[in-house]
């Protein structure tokens, strides 16, 4: 197991009720371990089937490893404008 | 050239056409996305805009490298506000210039469109009535509601 940290923004921050949560998933870890995990938290019912996971900054595609070290993020539908 | 930035503070849209102006430049355009007083026939009292900051300022660059590339020998000056913002405030403006308009006119449109699409930012809209609601572009209806 290992345990990552993701950071959270906006409706999703209110949803789960902090700026970051931390979970702990089986390694190999991927982005769909990581929402999956998020999913069973409190607040966690709110995510939409794929949300989108940025890494470093950057939009995932699709389904990618995820490693502790990375600056990983939950992003809501973005409304800038 | 080419200047981005996320700011807190007001936008000062004569100092972007400024940064973005030279003799060479034929054309310029500026385009500002304000707070507007109504939304989907609610009555909107202001917007609060929250980014993750150091996202929003790298994919607002790139967007503009971006139009760079596509739209050669643009200048380009964007700023996007986050904070509480009140009706007709400035949330977003957008100088570009180029020796013709058609190329600063469609560099305009697409950075727009791109930092509409993926810039993270978000608003949460405040209501007359006391409610607010984080705006969801991708859905029919917004995503929370609470007083």
């Amino acid at each position: 197991m290992t345990q990552l940290q993701v950071l959270l923004f906006a409706s999703y921050a209110e949803a789960f009720g902090a700026s970051s949560v931390t979970v702990s998933v089986d390694e190999p870890a991927t982005t769909a371990d990581l929402v999956g995990a998020l999913r069973v938290l409190p607040g966690g019912s709110v995510l939409p089937e794929t949300p989108l996971v940025a890494i470093d900054r950057r939009f995932a595609r699709g389904i990618v490893p995820v490693h502790p070290d990375q600056e990983l993020a939950l992003i809501p539908p973005v409304a800038g404008g | 050239m080419i200047r981005t930035a996320i700011v807190a503070d007001v936008i000062d849209v004569t100092a972007l056409i400024r940064e973005v102006t030279s003799e060479a430049t034929g054309a310029t355009t500026l385009f500002l996305g304000t707070v507007r007083d109504v939304n989907d026939g609610r009555a909107v009292t202001g917007i609060e805009y929250t980014a993750y900051a150091g996202m929003a300022s790298d994919e607002l660059q790139r967007i503009a490298e971006e139009a760079q590339a596509q739209f050669q020998g643009i200048h380009v000056a964007v700023e996007h506000r986050i904070g509480t913002l009140g009706l007709t405030d400035v949330s977003v403006a957008i100088a570009v210039a180029h020796a013709r308009r058609a190329q600063a006119m469609d560099a305009s449109r697409f950075i727009i469109e791109e930092l509409k699409r993926r810039v993270p930012i978000w608003k949460c809209e405040h209501y007359v009535d006391g409610h607010r609601h984080w705006i969801d572009p991708t859905a029919s209806h917004t995503s929370v509601v609470s007083a």
